[in-house]
């Protein structure tokens, strides 16, 4: 595995005396893709904010290739070249997709003032370059008009401009349809093979367990398992597992692989 | 990402697309024409004769300095109730300044200063004391109006000396028969609307105003885009008060009360929604322009002053139906 891009050391959030996430230790090097799974209120979308600094830590440090992140923000999330797609897609449904794109990182010219036209090319190679380009609409288009998996494409065009390093998915296929759920794969498989990083979330584990090749599960704000692909060997293991996690009420099904790794 | 054809189409015509990207505006014109055609049949003789549009271009200055930067905070999803009162408190400094017989210029400077410090105080009141702006303005325009009242005993400054003055001349002259503080307020008008579309600013403004978390998610400081947009209110109040203290030789305590009202119309009427994200300032402009025509014209087509109030709320209703079936909310 190449260098490491972010890492989570002791990593604490509460909210009032609530634990949402509860000292976590993790990390995703330049170039995997890691899938992050666990159950409603496991902590995944705090974690998530953490990453992709919406949310600030109560306790714990952020190392960022390397060095630790001092006053860690939303600006100097993205800054680090780490680029999240939100659950809820974080889309400004009245504006046009060129600025949604742009949100927060606008090209300009002299003092300011916006560079309309590199906007709005940079904007259609961003669509062409996912696959997302359309007779029905243009990058001058109200986000507010487009269907679900449209804005989805959006929120994705966002997230690769710039030569992301690590791109954040979180729940990226929900709500989509069959044709759209493969179009984001597709997706997800074109940055793996430029060498850059993801984390993906999501609920179904085997569309979780096709894409990436080492799984974080998350149970009640602790991580409860990391494990690589090769060693969990199959989907049907991991869902076993955390039905373990959930009711631990039998063997451990992954007993034999914790084993052979002397990890918890 | 859908592969089914639908119906929506890109195919249009370069005409089709601005008018559809500049509906509100249009909708507002099309409003003033049909309004103005009324107010001449009603009076042929008052609305052929130049000294009406005189009367009303000398005053419209003071209204589009306040309306443009109102348009820009209700897109940022805030409001200012107590922009008049920050009027009166730059228009008294710039008048305190210029009566101790220090330069107008440097006067103005002061004056405006005084609105952007104020701008900026009342914005971080009510954004980082995570206030209800409605309610948090309405305070602090009582709170701005009785300290003045307090200071001034209720006394007005008389400020006839301005009038021979080389600022003055500039600033609220004449030139060929035309009020110049008209230039002055197209020139704040053409600024506001580059800051409004083609500025970094004017996009985080509507961001911001569009979906706050969003905004934050994606590393715009959003609080901050806030408090500018305060500061910006707190400039045009200043240039208005200022402006209004030049056109009438006087400073008076109470002066910009009577804009509360008018001012909001006039950013509603012409086509800024109320609910943020999106707006237009050629539309507010245009909605400044019908807002003041309404008073005079209503007046000079024979009718009783009492109609004035009645039409003025005819018209505001009547262009906000216009409004909402001419626009989409989209969520």
């Amino acid at each position: 595995m190449g260098e490491r891009l972010i890492e989570l050391k002791e990593v604490k959030k509460s909210y009032g005396s609530v634990f949402a996430v509860g000292g976590v230790n993790m990390h995703v090097d330049r170039g995997e893709v890691v899938g992050l799974i666990g159950d409603n209120g496991a902590g995944k979308s705090t974690l998530i904010k953490i990453l992709s600094g919406v949310v600030r830590p109560t306790t714990g440090e952020i190392l960022v290739r390397g060095a630790v992140a001092q006053g860690w923000s939303a600006g100097k999330s993205r800054a680090a070249g780490i680029e999240t797609v939100f659950q809820d897609r974080a889309l400004a449904v009245q504006q046009t997709i060129v600025r949604n794109i742009f949100m927060g990182r606008e090209i300009t010219t002299v003092f300011g003032m916006l560079d309309v036209e590199k906007q709005r090319s940079e904007a259609e190679r961003l669509m062409r370059e996912i696959g997302f380009t359309s007779k029905v609409f243009s990058p001058d288009s109200i986000v507010g008009q487009l269907s679900g998996g449209e804005r989805q494409g959006v929120a994705i065009a966002r997230a690769i401009y710039n030569k992301a390093d690590l791109i954040i998915l979180d729940e990226p296929t929900t709500a989509l349809s069959l044709t759209e759920t493969e179009k984001v794969f597709r997706f997800v498989r074109n940055v793996r093979e430029s060498g850059r990083s993801i984390l993906f979330i999501g609920h179904n584990i085997h569309h979780v367990f096709d894409i990436a090749e080492r799984f974080i599960v998350l149970d009640r704000g602790r991580v409860a398992l990391e494990i690589t692909k090769d060693a969990v060997k199959s989907a049907d293991r991991l869902i076993a597992f955390m039905e373990h996690v959930a009711h631990p009420n039998g063997p451990n099904p992954l007993a034999d692989v914790l084993a052979q790794n002397g990890a918890a | 990402m859908t592969d089914t054809p639908d119906n929506r189409s890109i195919e249009q015509s370069w005409a089709r697309r601005f008018v559809l990207a500049n509906r509100a505006s249009i909708g507002t014109m099309a409003v003033f024409v049909v309004m103005m055609i009324l107010f001449f049949i009603g009076n042929p003789a008052v609305f052929s004769d130049y000294r009406i549009y005189y009367s009303v271009l000398t005053t419209l200055p003071v209204a589009i300095f306040v309306v443009v930067p109102m348009v820009f905070l209700v897109t940022v999803g805030e409001i200012d109730l107590s922009f008049p009162a920050v009027m009166a408190l730059g228009a008294w400094v710039f008048a305190l300044s210029a009566q101790a017989g220090i330069d107008p210029f440097v006067s103005l400077v002061l004056g405006l200063g005084v609105g952007v410090l104020m701008g900026a105080a009342i914005g971080m009141i009510v954004v980082y004391g995570g206030l209800s702006s409605l309610v948090a303005t309405l305070g602090l325009s009582f709170l701005i109006r009785g300290a003045i009242l307090i200071a001034t005993g209720g006394k007005s400054i008389a400020m006839l000396s301005l009038k021979d003055t080389v600022a003055y001349k500039i600033l609220s002259g004449t030139l060929f028969g035309f009020p110049v503080q008209m230039l002055w307020a197209t020139l704040f008008v053409v600024i506001s609307v580059f800051l409004y579309n083609r500025h970094r600013f004017g996009a985080r403004v509507h961001c911001v105003g569009d979906n706050p978390d969003s905004a934050a998610q994606m590393g715009i400081d959003t609080r901050a885009v806030r408090v500018y947009t305060f500061v910006f209110m707190g400039l045009g109040a200043g240039l208005a008060g200022i402006f209004s203290t030049m056109i009438n030789f006087t400073w008076w305590p109470t002066a910009g009360d009577s804009y509360l009202l008018p001012t909001l119309a006039a950013v509603f009427v012409g086509g800024t929604p109320t609910w943020g994200g999106i707006g237009t300032v050629v539309g507010g402009t245009i909605g400044a322009v019908i807002v003041s025509f309404i008073q005079v014209g209503i007046v000079s087509a024979g009718l009783d002053g009492f109609y004035v109030q009645f039409f003025n709320g005819l018209i505001i209703i009547l262009a906000l139906l216009g409004h909402r079936w001419n626009q989409i909310r989209y969520r």
